[in-house]
């Protein structure tokens, strides 16, 4: 795909109107999430575990004094589960749920870089009908040839209401 | 320079309620036949301050209002008029109307201007209508005759107090600004000039006589001379045309306040309703009122704190970085003789620490009379609407509660007390036939006990009767007719859901919240509730609640490798069983005795699939016997850890609500430990495995 249509964030001066977003992998896939969303990333590190709570929900930390829940987003996306290791990054997510702000954590295998895009530039995700959810996935950029999945962080939170056909996946 | 008003506005609205409140309580409190001074003072202050603070943000009408109440309390102040039990109770519902106007523009909603109008209209005809003769003589009384047709002008008599001065205010300026509003003729009166040894720069003896010939009406005058009206002596009389000044009579008095109502200028006046006009169903405004002013209380989350329990946090904040700054010049060069001095640093490091908890901590305390408050009024009513008589006995109103728990009591404590005098006390003539006192008490008492809080509703009604709540609740099929139960269980039955007494739907009782909710919303602030009656003699409702809801006394215990918390005051006890003491039922449900009690066992790693526990059956872990919502259980754990003060953190914040989960804590090394909700680990339990996953999966 054609590499210049989206630059990184080195040049951000140069372009107006484009928003920022930090992409980090699952995999071989690449993910991206609206940078101002983003409050710190964290290594992996021991949490506390919730009771009966579905599967992808990996427990709680303690933020500052703050108890935030920690997702695996493998397991929130369906992808199948890998185990932590060193490079196992926790993004800690503001996200917006019934109009509260809320601290998420989300357990990702790496965190890549930095993204430019304008509006213009995210294509819509792609429909798979009902073989497999894509609601999570607000639009999709390409950067030096890969495709990068944008996504959703307000649906994150819907823990009440897991997409079934994701658990699916996960089982 | 301009000041944004709007942002003193919040601190406005929050002191006139309260003044509001200081009226009210002092209405209810006085006599009709022996008035003390000071009682009239304490509601004229209230009165004054919020018709200041009106006219200062500009809330005319309201100013307006309070005006003519202040004047009626003035005269009864001075004895000029007698106090009557009518003019008080015009006096409460005129209360309730600048309560309403006061919602009104802090944003509540609309007003009805009729009602106002009516009620300003009431306070008039008191004000004019038998009005003692006395006012004429003695030419210092503040009249409220709007102006008439037949006035152009008004008579001012202007005497200042000899201490006007100091206050700031100048009576020149005053004059000056009078003199902008029309021809003004002014005679001053020097005859009351001391000596000219006796001289003081910075006192006022002089008074003036002043006549202003202009179109402007009474508030405009009245407005210049709002911020010294306590520190003169002021008169101000309508001018007849081309006539001397003279007192207007009484008649014409009462007929000009008749056709001129000061109309309201910023509220939205409603059309009223037909029977809401002047006389219309006074209940029912009440009630509005009371609706409207719970519905406000929600958006301001601010606390008005005593001054000294600032000063003492500042205090102790000014300890602790004295002990920090020590330790730190200690660390800078230590060597180890120096050892014994810094573990004496550490200790008082912990001790300032620990008072500096318990001093944020007090912060959040407010008094249980902002909750009591409210029952005087409310006992006044319903007693009158009911025909009963009833004294209420406050006491204990100074114990302090945690802000929210105070918030949270409110409502449940209307319920118990409005149940008392619906259901508990008697009508006066029943009381005599069983030979009681005519007068019905209920006793609202606070106390510190034991690390938490009682409050008790006590009355010396009827009381309970079991046979008629075990005939009821058998009819409900609540219970079986052959159940055998205990007097106190047969009154727990009447926090069953969807379980009334009422044998009749009374407009007090059998609305709102029932006995279950009440129930409900208690345990949810961590507290108990539970009966006392006798039968003929009187009922006691008696609820424990903690003293704050941020800090609780856990016990930690360990699951496999997990940590939990069980809040200390759900645990009866902790014990070993042996084998012999464990029975089967049915095979599954696992249940043992505990001296003459059989209580079920809840094995805390099943309930919560926690892997790797060491205490698989319940003779090779310990019991904790517990108690939530009335019941017993013992919950097996693999361990005790200990006992610690914790703070409670919500997992709602950033999560949602946990099954058997009532918040989290952060420990000693930074981990969180979850708290136990015993109730809903209860219903979890006997929800069963397969529900549990049905949940997990939901």
């Amino acid at each position: 795909m054609d590499s210049d249509r989206v630059k990184y964030a080195d040049d951000r001066h140069t372009r107006a109107n484009q928003d920022e977003y930090l992409t980090f992998s699952l995999g071989t896939e690449e993910y991206g999430v609206d940078i101002l969303r983003v409050s710190e990333l964290r290594g992996w590190g021991a949490v506390t575990r919730i009771p009966n709570a579905p599967e992808y929900v990996k427990g709680v930390l303690n933020l500052r004094g703050n108890i935030v829940p920690v997702f695996d987003l493998r397991q929130r996306l369906g992808i199948p589960f890998r185990a932590y290791e060193k490079e196992t990054v926790v993004i800690i997510l503001r996200v917006v749920a019934s109009m509260t702000e809320k601290n998420i954590g989300v357990v990702v295998d790496a965190v890549s870089d930095v993204l430019c895009a304008t509006a213009a530039e995210i294509q819509p995700s792609p429909d798979f009908g009902a073989r497999l959810k894509t609601d999570l996935i607000n639009g999709m950029i390409s950067a030096n040839d890969k495709m990068v999945m944008l996504l959703d962080v307000d649906k994150l939170k819907n823990f009440s209401a897991i997409d079934s056909g994701m658990e699916g996946n996960a089982a | 320079m301009t000041i944004d008003m709007t942002q003193f506005h919040q601190v406005f609205f929050e002191e006139s309620f309260e003044g509001l409140g200081v009226m009210e309580s002092g209405l209810l409190d006085m006599d009709p036949g022996a008035v003390e001074a000071e009682e009239i003072n304490a509601i004229f202050r209230a009165a004054h301050s919020i018709k200041g603070g009106s006219s200062t943000f500009g809330f005319q009408d309201i100013a307006d209002f309070t005006h003519i109440m202040e004047t009626l309390l003035d005269e009864m102040r001075d004895g000029r008029r007698p106090v009557t039990g009518e003019a008080l109770e015009v006096l409460l519902r005129s209360v309730d109307v600048l309560r309403e106007m006061l919602t009104a523009v802090s944003g509540g909603g609309a007003l009805d201007g009729a009602l106002v109008l009516s009620q300003q209209r009431e306070l008039e005809e008191i004000l004019n209508g038998k009005n003692p003769a006395a006012t004429a003589d003695d030419g210092i009384d503040v009249c409220t005759e709007p102006a008439g047709p037949a006035v152009d002008g008004w008579h001012v008599v202007f005497r200042p107090l000899p201490n006007m001065m100091r206050t700031g205010n100048d009576p020149l300026r005053i004059i000056r600004e009078l003199a902008e509003l029309g021809e003004l003729e002014v005679k001053g009166d020097i005859s009351l000039l001391p000596g000219f040894e006796n001289f003081d720069p910075e006192e006022c003896h002089l008074s003036w006589d002043l006549r202003l010939r202009t179109a402007v009406e009474r508030a405009e005058i009245e407005e210049i001379f709002s911020w010294v009206e306590d520190e003169c002596e002021l008169a101000i009389m309508p001018l007849p045309v081309d006539g001397p000044a003279t007192f207007p009579d009484v008649d014409q008095g009462m007929e000009s306040s008749d056709v001129t109502p000061p109309q309201s200028a910023s509220f939205k006046a409603t059309p009223p309703s037909p029977e809401r006009r002047a006389g219309s169903d006074r209940r029912q405004s009440d009630r509005r009122v009371k609706e409207r002013r719970t519905a406000g209380t929600a958006p301001a989350n601010s606390i008005r704190v005593d001054t000294k329990k600032i000063d003492s946090l500042i205090n102790i904040v000014g300890e602790l970085v004295i002990t920090q700054s020590m330790l730190s010049m200690l660390g800078e060069n230590f060597r180890i003789e120096m050892l014994e001095r810094l573990r004496a640093g550490l200790g008082q490091m912990e001790r300032h620490t620990r008072e500096l908890q318990e001093s944020v901590m007090q912060i959040r305390m407010l008094p249980i009379s902002f909750t009591f408050s409210r029952f005087p009024r409310m006992v006044h009513d319903l007693s009158v609407q009911m025909g009963k008589k009833i004294e209420l006995k406050l006491t204990g109103e100074n114990t302090e509660l945690d802000k929210t728990v105070i918030e949270k009591i409110g409502d449940p404590l209307v319920h118990l007390v409005r149940n008392s005098l619906d259901h508990g006390i008697e009508t006066p003539a029943e009381r005599i036939a069983v030979g009681k006192p005519e007068i019905g008490t209920v006793e609202l008492n606070a106390c510190h006990k034991g690390g938490g809080i009682v409050i008790e509703i006590r009355d010396d009604g009827r009381g309970l009767d079991p046979d008629r709540i075990l005939a009821k609740a058998i009819e409900k099929g609540i219970v079986k007719a052959e159940d055998r139960l205990s007097e106190q269980q047969i009154y727990e039955l009447i926090f069953q859901a969807g379980f009334s007494m009422a044998e009749r739907v009374s407009d007090i009782s059998g609305r709102g919240v029932g006995m279950d909710v009440v129930r409900r919303n208690i345990n949810e602030l961590g507290g108990s509730i539970e009966i006392e009656s006798q039968l003929g003699r009187g009922s006691a409702i008696i609820i424990r609640l903690p003293l704050t809801l941020a800090i609780l006394d856990g016990q930690t215990i360990a699951v496999g490798s997990e940590v939990y918390i069980i809040p200390l005051i759900s645990i009866i006890e902790s014990i070993q069983v042996q084998p012999e003491m464990v029975n089967l039922v049915a095979g599954r449900g696992e249940i043992f005795k505990l001296r003459e009690e059989y209580l079920p066992i809840i094995r805390l790693h099943e309930v919560f699939c926690i892997e790797g526990a060491r205490a698989t059956g319940p003779t090779e872990g310990l019991l904790v016997v517990v108690e939530g919502e009335g019941r017993r259980c013992g919950i097996l754990v693999d361990e005790l850890i200990g006992q610690q003060q914790v703070v409670i953190k919500s997992l709602e914040a950033n999560y949602e609500r946990v099954d058997g989960i009532s918040g989290a804590t952060i420990l000693g090394d930074g981990s969180v430990a979850l708290i136990l909700d015993i109730p809903g680990i209860m219903r979890l339990a006997n929800a069963g495995p397969e529900l549990r996953l049905l949940q997990r999966t939901a």
